[in-house]
């Protein structure tokens, strides 16, 4: 199975080498989406995991064991459709092709399986049609 | 024998609802399959579109009297200033303009949420916007402070008078430099990252007009959702440029100044951007019928996007610091395509101007003129063309 996480940590935490774990110990394939530390050692990150039912169930046994909070990653680039002026400029900075360009029409599509919350489209949107949602809870 | 059609036998058939209307992207296979000759006899007018940022707009309003009476001296809408320099209560909101308070570029890149263009975007909405005028009052205008509310229904005139619009051709913009750039040509990736460009090619309206035949003062064109007119040439309109053999200017070269009544456009169609690192502006919706008088206004409004090709212009140093660079052309089927090849590297291509929204204009604009909506106009004097000897100038050096 394959899945997007957000994994919030606290100070205690941070020193401890969690990605390392989840690959060596339960068999997981890690792929860093977003990382984010303050100066207080508090931060998330922001992992697709990928391996089997049971490995994965293991890896959040494992994170949950360590005090770091697990939610599921969801909906958090929305594309205003209504807003979007179909330039067309995101699908250039789209490194997963999630906004993408549909050549015969030249109309912008986007496939929110293939997005990995890179946030390069907020930035290039001259409309600003596209939004991170993206709820970042305190750590505990 | 040639074709020969004039402006009022065409006008004749629009109000009879009999006028043969294609988009200038229909026109090419039409023309690929008729030929010209057989075409230009059946086809009566090409309509064209671009919607993209176009900086050099904006809108005059006058909002009407206070009481008591009140010269403005400085005007703002929303925060954003609008130029008061002109009549008591006159005054011309521009695109491009900025609140009074904006961060700009303190915060490197500069986030640019709001400006002038989104302003006449409000307008046009119906939206409310805050009116703040001061004043240092006379005898005749008394008042020296203005706070009120108003929307579009509230004022008197208000037009846009965009005093560069639709140009023809553009640069593609490419970054050589090792730090990500943030233009008016949107985010430049580092080492050639990517290519930028601005055109709607083949339904872009001077491209199928490139030597201005129908297209001059007082044609009646689609502006901003609603009708428009060219007012005069652009600003910087240099149409003495170099040429392809088809008269495509190989640059930047021909502008238009456009004018218009606000109150009957639609907020789809002027719409304020935001540029990281660069600033506000407005997205302009125009539309330019070509009436196919002959062979030759048939020829020009099949040229199709393999037939264009624009400078391919580094901004890191050769734009900011007019450093001369030959790095070549780039054809706009391939900047279309999403992929163009630069000195033997593979480049994604970025677009700036929307090519959907412009097919959208080119069909409305070809249903008004099917409806007997719209009609096509003579222009009342020709813009300077290809033979003109205009020297584009820059400014002198420091005089101190």
């Amino acid at each position: 199975m394959k899945n997007k996480i957000v994994c919030h940590f606290s100070a205690a935490q941070a020193d401890q080498p969690i990605v390392y774990h989840l690959v060596k110990d339960h068999d997981l394939v890690v792929n860093i989406l977003k990382a984010n530390i303050n100066p207080q050692k508090e931060g998330f990150l922001v992992i697709e995991v990928e391996g089997s039912k049971k490995n994965y169930e293991g890896g959040l046994a494992f994170l949950h064991e360590v005090g770091v909070t697990v939610e599921p990653l969801s909906e958090t680039i929305l594309w205003d459709e209504e807003i979007c002026i179909q330039c067309g400029a995101c699908a250039s900075f789209c490194p997963t092709a999630a906004l993408s360009i549909e050549r015969e029409s030249m109309l912008v599509g986007f496939d929110n399986t293939k997005c990995v919350v890179c946030g390069m489209c907020l930035d290039c949107c001259p409309t600003r049609a596209i939004n991170l949602y993206f709820e970042v809870r305190e750590a505990v | 024998m040639a074709v020969q059609k004039t402006y009022e036998e065409i006008n004749e058939k629009i109000r009879r609802g009999e006028a043969v209307v294609v988009t200038a992207e229909e026109v090419i296979g039409i023309v690929a399959e008729k030929g010209i000759e057989k075409a230009a006899r059946e086809i009566d007018v090409v309509t064209t579109g671009t919607f993209g940022p176009m900086c050099s707009s904006g809108a005059f309003i006058n909002f009407g009297h206070a009481n008591p009476r009140i010269k403005m001296k400085k005007v703002w809408l929303n925060g954003v200033e609008a130029y008061g320099g002109i009549a008591a209560v006159d005054a011309y909101i521009g695109a491009a303009q900025l609140p009074e308070n904006d961060p700009e570029n303190k915060v490197y890149p500069g986030r640019f949420t709001y400006g002038g263009g989104h302003v006449i975007h409000d307008l046009v909405a119906g939206k409310e916007i805050r009116l703040e005028a001061i004043a240092y009052g006379t005898d005749c205008y008394p008042n020296k402070k203005v706070e009120s509310v108003i929307t579009l229904n509230d004022v008197n005139e208000a037009f846009l008078f965009n005093p560069r619009n639709a140009y023809q051709n553009y640069n593609c913009a490419i970054n050589l430099s090792d730090r990500t750039l943030y233009t008016y040509m949107g985010i430049l990736k580092p080492r050639v990252g990517n290519a930028s460009y601005s055109t709607s090619g083949q339904l872009s309206p001077l491209f199928n007009d490139p030597h201005y035949r129908t297209t001059g003062i007082g044609t009646r064109i689609f502006l901003g959702g609603g009708i428009g007119y060219v007012a005069w040439n652009g600003t910087q309109h240099h149409p003495n440029v170099p040429r392809s053999e088809q008269g495509i200017p190989l640059g930047g070269a021909g502008t238009l100044a456009l004018i218009g009544d606000l109150k009957q456009m639609d907020p789809n169609w002027l719409v304020g951007l935001s540029y990281i690192g660069y600033g506000a502006t407005m997205a302009v919706g125009i539309g330019i019928p070509i009436p196919i008088l002959d062979e030759e206004m048939l020829r020009y409004a099949a040229v199709r996007d393999e037939d264009i090709v624009c400078p391919i212009v580094d901004y890191s140093e050769q734009y900011p610091y007019n450093k001369p660079m030959d790095l070549g052309y780039a054809n706009f089927k391939d900047l279309k395509s999403g992929r163009i090849t630069i000195n033997g590297k593979e480049v994604v291509t970025t677009p700036q101007s929307s090519y959907p929204r412009a097919r959208q204009i080119a069909n409305i604009l070809k249903e008004w003129i099917k409806n007997g909506k719209f009609e096509i106009t003579r222009p009342v004097a020709p813009l300077p063309g290809a033979d003109a000897d205009i020297v584009f100038k820059s400014i002198p050096p420091n005089r101190g």
